[in-house]
């Protein structure tokens, strides 16, 4: 027997939430896509060799310290030495930090993917190095960078359900409230489960759809 | 005034006409990666419309003599001087040369034309594309005149009916003719040809040299690296032979095939006749 009446009742809430884990989601993704190039092209092109090992020690800082460490940091830590941030905006900060860093290795990757005549013969028609990288470099490398880029918002959307430990009100949490105040754990954590995969199967499909329009023309 | 003015000014006018012939001057160029030495000291100048071929073996450091010129590998020491401008390097108000960033050197390596062994062509960009945006990015034209401009020069290379295609679906010979009508597009003073024919099935070689061959006709300056020693007397001013970093003879195609002096181009010309590369 399904028991209508309680979904009904915890449609509203999970909704909402739903709505929370989208807009953490889409925030991290923004901050970490452009702060992740950036870092990827400051790594890769810079002249100062301590802006380029700075990017390293970044790198390596969000790669090798778990992501609900930098959360509780972003959120705890920051609070204790006055800065209070609102549970979403550590949410969004800290995936889009930890993200950036990903991202910029996926980058670095991509660039180094394309040949190194790509370069030189930008250059020699007399394109400058920033004309060769936006106009040569990176069109290309985006092709390549697509993929990677695409698992990692899957995997960013899954992984907003972290952020429930800084109580952020997204799915997880919320779930859990309900879970606690009505004790209908199967019912609710599998309205969650679907929840999740209502929200990253189309975007899978999307990414796939994407794939295939920018891949190399034939 | 009298005669003597007359004629000094009549000589100092010579002497400023003089160099005005000459477009290319390369002075002294050595070029070292790490303990090896490349170019061990190469001197030559390209007049005005002049075709020079530069021969020799693999290792003799034509390419990267070539490659020297437009500063794609930037010389260890030697000067650079096209149509009276010093390429990458500028002077300090203390009166050194420094060397010039990749950006500085743009503009000037716009007034030279680029074609390499391996064509690279830009995959995600059209045929048209790939001409046009030389124009538009570096010259600045709009894209209507950069996209006419585009148009003539694939006639030029009689690719005017793939100008829409995607490189990839091209043959290496009809990419090569792509990436030559790239560097015309530039409208460079002077054309940079790296072994073009190199990486081309057989069966190709002929088009592309024939485009070349036709540019040669029209009278464009430009310098040509090739095993192609039937081209290079087709085309060739001047042939130079390179061999271990240095120039080893330069003159007429006539003299240099038909009465090589020196032993070891004796030896390369040989070689080269016996496997048939010349043909």
């Amino acid at each position: 027997m399904i028991p209508i009446d309680h979904i009904l009742e915890f449609a509203r809430p999970l909704a909402e939430a739903a709505a929370i884990t989208i807009f953490v989601s889409v925030g991290a993704f923004g901050l970490a896509l452009a702060l992740g190039l950036s870092l990827a092209v400051l790594r890769d092109f810079h002249p100062v060799a301590i802006i380029r090992w700075l990017v390293q020690v970044y790198v390596e800082i969000f790669r090798n310290i778990p992501s609900l460490t930098h959360l509780f940091l972003l959120f705890f830590g920051l609070a204790y030495v006055g800065v209070r941030l609102s549970s979403i905006a550590a949410s969004i900060l800290g995936l889009g930090l930890i993200g950036a860093a990903s991202l910029s290795e996926v980058f670095r990757a991509s660039f180094e993917s394309i040949h190194h005549g790509q370069r030189e013969s930008s250059l020699a028609v007399g394109l400058t190095p920033s004309q060769a990288f936006r106009t040569i470099i990176l069109p290309q490398a985006w092709r390549v960078a697509l993929p990677p880029i695409g698992n990692y918002a899957v995997q960013l959307i899954k992984d907003t359900s972290l952020v429930a430990a800084i109580a952020a009100p997204e799915i997880m949490f919320t779930a859990r409230n309900l879970v606690v105040n009505t004790f209908e754990t199967t019912l609710v954590y599998t309205l969650a489960a679907l929840l999740y995969l209502a929200i990253c199967l189309p975007l899978s499909r999307v990414i796939r759809h994407l794939e295939v329009k920018s891949a190399t023309p034939r | 005034m009298n005669i003597l003015g007359v004629a000094a000014q009549l000589i100092s006018k010579r002497t400023v006409l003089l160099p005005s012939n000459t477009l290319l001057t390369v002075t002294d160029l050595h070029k070292s990666f790490g303990t090896l030495q490349v170019l061990k000291g190469i001197s030559f100048s390209v007049k005005r419309g002049e075709k020079v071929v530069i021969i020799g073996p693999s290792g003799s450091g034509k390419s990267t003599c070539l490659r020297a010129i437009n500063y794609l590998e930037a010389p260890s020491s030697g000067v650079i001087d096209l149509s009276g401008i010093r390429i990458g390097e500028r002077q300090t108000s203390s009166g050194d040369w420094k060397r010039m960033s990749d950006a500085e050197l743009a503009p000037q390596r716009a007034q030279i034309g680029m074609v390499f062994q391996l064509f690279y062509l830009w995959p995600h960009l059209t045929v048209r594309d790939n001409v046009a945006l030389q124009p538009q990015k570096v010259a600045g034209m709009n894209k209507q005149d950069a996209y006419r401009l585009a148009d003539e020069m694939l006639a030029k290379v009689h690719l005017s009916d793939k100008a829409d295609e995607y490189p990839e679906r091209l043959s290496g010979g009809q990419q090569q003719r792509v990436a030559i009508a790239r560097a015309l597009a530039q409208q460079p003073k002077l054309l940079l040809f790296d072994e073009p024919t190199s990486a081309l099935d057989p069966e190709l070689v002929g088009e592309v040299l024939g485009v070349i061959h036709e540019l040669a006709d029209e009278g464009r300056s430009m310098i040509l690296v090739t095993h192609e020693i039937k081209f290079a007397r087709e085309v060739a001013d001047r042939i130079i032979f390179m061999d271990g970093g240095v120039i080893i003879e330069e003159g007429s195609p006539r003299s240099l095939l038909d009465k090589p002096r020196n032993p070891r181009l004796k030896q390369f010309l040989r070689q080269i006749n016996s496997s048939g590369t010349s043909s």
